[in-house]
C-alpha cells in the first residue's frame, strides 16, 4: 500500500495494512505530517493544530513498530493516525481548552477515550483548535484565532469541534475525537463533509474530558466515512469505572451494521476477536449494496420547516428517496417540544457551565493574574483576564439562572421541559420507529465573521441540541452540497441503539456514492 | 423579563468575574436579549411534569469500594510550579482585599 494515497485511507485500510506488515506506523504518522503541511494545518493558515509534536509521534509510530514484529495483538486501530479536541486530556501534549486561562497547561492523566484509542494502537499526531471550552459554533471563539474550512477558507468549519472536523476533511487524519453538548461534533461534520457521530450518554467515558454542562457532555467521533467513524466510537466505547455516568451496557460491534444485518443477539468469539484486534478473521469489508428493508425512518415535520433552505430540504428528499428504494419505510412524525429546545439548552448549559468553571480561578490551573489586593481580586483579574467574550457570557447567563428569584422561572422550567423533549422522542421509537432521519443544520457553513447576534449564532444549533438533551446517539453523514459546501444528514435512533443508527448510516452513505459529496 | 446593569455587576460579582463598566452596559443588553428568548418557556404547562437534571439510563453502575492509585507524585511535581516534601507550595490564600497581603 502507498502512503502517497493516504489521504484516501480509511482507518481499516491503514490498520488492516499495517497489522499485515505492508506499511509501517511511522509511515502513517510522516503522511499526516506531510499532509498537514501541504494544506497548511499551521497557526497562520487554516489553523487547524493548537499543539502537535511530529518528533514525538514518530517516535511513538516507531516504537510501536518494535512492538508488532513482536506480538500479535496491536490493535484493530494499528498505526492509525488521530487528531484529538483540546479539551480531551492527552498525555504528552498540551489541554488548553482553546482558552487563554489554561494556556501551557498539560494535564498529568490521560483521558479514557484517548488511552483507549491508544491501547487500540491509534498514534495521537496534534490536539486540534476549538471554541473556547466548547461554547460556540464555528470555532471562531479560540482565544488562538478561528479555524477555516478546508473546504472555502472564507468560511468556518463549525463548532465547536471545527479543528477536528477540519482535520479529517483536509484529509490528515482519518479519524478525530470531538467532544458534544449542543451539536459540536454533528454541526462541523456536516460543514466540512465529514461525518461526525454523538453516542448516547453515558456510551463514552468523560473521565479526562474537560467539563462544560455534565448532563450534555459527550465525547464524539468524527471519520471521512461512516466506516471511520464506527471504528473509533466502538474503539472507546463502554463502562470506565472512573466515569459514574457511563454505562455498561454492552458495546455491539458497529462495524458489523456494514453488513446490513440487524445487531447480534450476543457476542460470539468471532466478533469479539475482531474487536480485540486479534483475530485472523478480516474486519468486515467496506458496505457494499445495502437494504433496509423492514426498517422505519420517521421524517419530524418540526424539522422541515417552511423556513428551511429550499437546497437543504431537496437533499433530505433525496436522502428519503434512498431509503425508499432500499426498503425501508419512511413515515411522518412528530417531535412537538423541539422548537423548545434551544432556550432549554441555553439556560441548563450556562447554567452547568457557571459551576464548572468556577474552577479556574488562577490557584489551580494556568493563567494568573494578580494584582496585589486580595485574594477576590486575583479570582476576577484571572478570570476577567483569561475567559473570552462567549464564555464570560454564558458564565453570566448561568449564574444569573441559577440566582436567587430565577431559578425556578428559569433553571427549573427549562429542566422540566426537557423531560418533554425526552418524552417525544421516547414516543416516536416506541411507536415502531427505527431512526429519525432531518438536517443536520439548517444552512450550509458561512463565512467567518458573519454572524455577531450571540442567539443567531446558538441557533445553528435548533437541530442537533434536541439529541443531547434527550441522551440519544444521532450522527450527522454527509447527502451532498448546495452552492458547493456540503451539507450534512442526521439520523437520530433510541438510546444505546447506535447499532441501528449506524446500519443507516452505512446504507445511506452506500446509496448515495459519490452523490453524497456533489 | 429584562436584566438590568445592577444585575449584571450583581451576578458577575458572584461568579467572580471584574467586568469593565463600559463592558456591562454592553452584557445588559446581550443578557436581556437572550433571555427574551426565553420567555416562551413560561407559557409550556410543566405542572405535572417532573425535572430532568441528567439522562444516564440505567442508573449509574458502581465500581468495587477499593482505593484506587492517584496520580503519580513525579506527574504533579511536573505540573506544580514549586514542591517541598510533595506538597504544594502555593500562594497564601487566607488573606483578603482589605490585607494587600496575597502573594506568597
Amino acid at each position: 500500500m502507498s502512503v502517497e494515497n493516504y489521504t484516501h485511507l480509511g482507518a481499516a485500510q491503514i490498520a488492516s495494512s499495517v497489522r499485515a506488515g505492508d506499511a509501517s506506523p511511522a509511515d502513517m504518522v510522516r503522511a499526516s505530517f506531510n499532509r498537514a503541511t501541504e494544506i497548511g494545518a499551521g497557526h497562520d493558515e487554516l489553523n487547524i493544530f493548537l499543539h502537535s509534536d511530529e518528533k514525538g509521534s514518530v517516535e511513538e509510530a516507531e516504537q510501536m513498530q518494535t512492538r508488532i514484529r513482536g506480538a500479535s495483538d496491536i490493535g484493530v486501530l494499528a498505526g492509525v493516525p488521530v487528531a484529538i479536541k483540546d479539551n480531551i486530556a492527552s498525555l504528552g501534549l498540551p489541554t488548553t481548552c482553546g482558552s487563554k486561562i489554561l494556556k501551557g497547561y498539560v494535564s498529568p492523566f490521560e483521558s479514557t477515550a484517548v488511552a483507549r484509542l491508544r491501547a487500540n494502537g491509534a498514534l495521537v499526531v496534534a490536539k486540534t483548535n476549538m471554541d473556547e471550552f466548547a461554547m460556540g459554533s464555528s470555532t471562531e471563539n479560540s482565544a488562538f484565532g478561528p479555524t477555516r474550512n478546508p473546504l472555502d477558507v472564507r468560511c468556518v468549519p463549525g463548532g465547536s469541534s471545527g479543528g477536528s472536523a477540519a482535520a479529517v476533511a483536509a484529509g490528515i487524519t482519518p479519524i478525530a475525537l470531538g467532544s458534544e453538548t449542543g451539536g459540536s461534533v454533528r454541526q462541523p461534520a456536516a460543514f466540512c463533509g465529514v461525518v461526525g457521530v454523538k453516542p448516547t450518554y453515558g456510551r463514552v467515558s468523560r473521565y479526562g474530558l474537560v467539563a462544560f454542562a455534565s448532563s450534555l457532555d459527550q465525547i464524539g467521533v468524527l471519520g471521512r466515512t461512516v466506516d471511520d467513524a464506527a471504528l473509533g466510537l466502538e474503539s472507546i466505547a463502554g463502562f470506565d469505572k472512573m466515569d459514574s455516568t457511563s454505562s455498561d451496557a454492552d458495546v455491539p460491534i458497529y462495524r458489523l451494521a456494514a453488513l446490513g444485518k440487524p445487531a447480534p443477539e450476543a457476542r460470539n468469539p468471532d466478533t469479539e476477536a475482531i474487536r480485540i484486534g486479534r483475530s485472523p478473521v478480516p474486519l468486515p469489508p467496506p458496505p457494499g449494496p445495502s437494504t433496509l428493508e423492514g426498517v422505519v425512518i420517521g421524517k419530524p415535520k418540526e424539522y422541515f420547516p417552511d423556513s428551511l433552505d429550499p437546497e437543504i430540504a431537496r437533499l433530505c428528499e433525496r436522502a428519503f428517496d434512498r431509503f425508499r428504494s432500499m426498503g425501508a419505510t419512511v413515515r411522518d412524525v412528530s417531535l412537538p417540544r423541539s422548537p423548545l429546545a434551544i432556550p432549554v439548552y441555553y439556560i441548563l448549559a450556562p447554567a452547568e457551565a457557571s459551576s464548572n468553571l468556577a474552577r479556574f480561578d488562577g490557584v489551580r490551573y494556568g493563567l494568573r493574574v494578580d494584582p496585589g489586593k486580595g485574594l477576590k481580586a486575583m479570582y476576577e483579574a484571572t478570570r476577567s483576564e483569561g475567559f473570552g467574550p462567549e464564555v464570560t457570557r454564558r458564565i453570566l447567563l448561568g449564574t444569573y439562572v441559577l440566582s436567587a428569584g430565577y431559578y425556578d422561572a428559569y433553571y427549573k422550567k427549562a429542566q422540566a421541559v426537557r423531560t418533554l423533549i425526552a418524552d417525544d422522542f421516547r414516543a416516536v421509537f416506541t411507536s415502531g420507529v427505527h431512526a429519525i432521519f432531518t438536517p443536520t443544520t439548517p444552512t450550509t457553513a458561512f463565512p467567518i465573521g458573519a454572524i455577531s447576534d450571540p442567539y443567531e449564532m446558538y441557533l445553528n444549533d435548533i437541530f442537533t441540541v434536541t439529541a443531547n438533551l434527550a441522551g440519544v446517539p444521532a450522527i450527522s453523514v454527509p447527502i451532498g452540497r448546495v452552492r458547493r459546501l456540503p451539507v450534512g444528514g442526521q439520523i437520530i435512533t433510541a438510546h444505546f441503539d447506535e447499532y441501528e443508527m449506524f446500519r443507516v448510516a452505512y446504507a445511506l452513505e452506500a446509496g448515495l456514492g459519490a452523490e453524497a459529496h456533489q | 423579563m429584562a436584566v438590568t446593569r445592577d444585575d449584571v455587576l450583581h451576578i458577575a460579582e458572584l461568579a467572580r468575574l471584574g467586568i469593565d463598566p463600559a463592558r456591562a452596559d454592553e452584557l445588559t443588553k446581550e443578557l436581556s436579549a437572550i433571555l427574551s428568548h426565553m420567555e416562551v418557556l413560561s407559557h409550556v404547562d410543566t405542572t405535572a411534569v417532573s425535572t430532568t437534571a441528567g439522562v444516564g439510563a440505567g442508573g449509574t453502575p458502581l465500581r468495587p469500594d477499593i482505593g484506587v492509585p492517584g496520580v503519580s507524585s513525579a506527574a504533579r511535581a511536573s505540573i506544580a510550579p514549586v514542591m517541598r516534601d510533595g506538597f504544594f507550595i502555593v500562594p497564601r490564600l487566607a488573606t483578603h482585599e482589605d490585607s494587600g497581603e496575597s502573594t506568597a
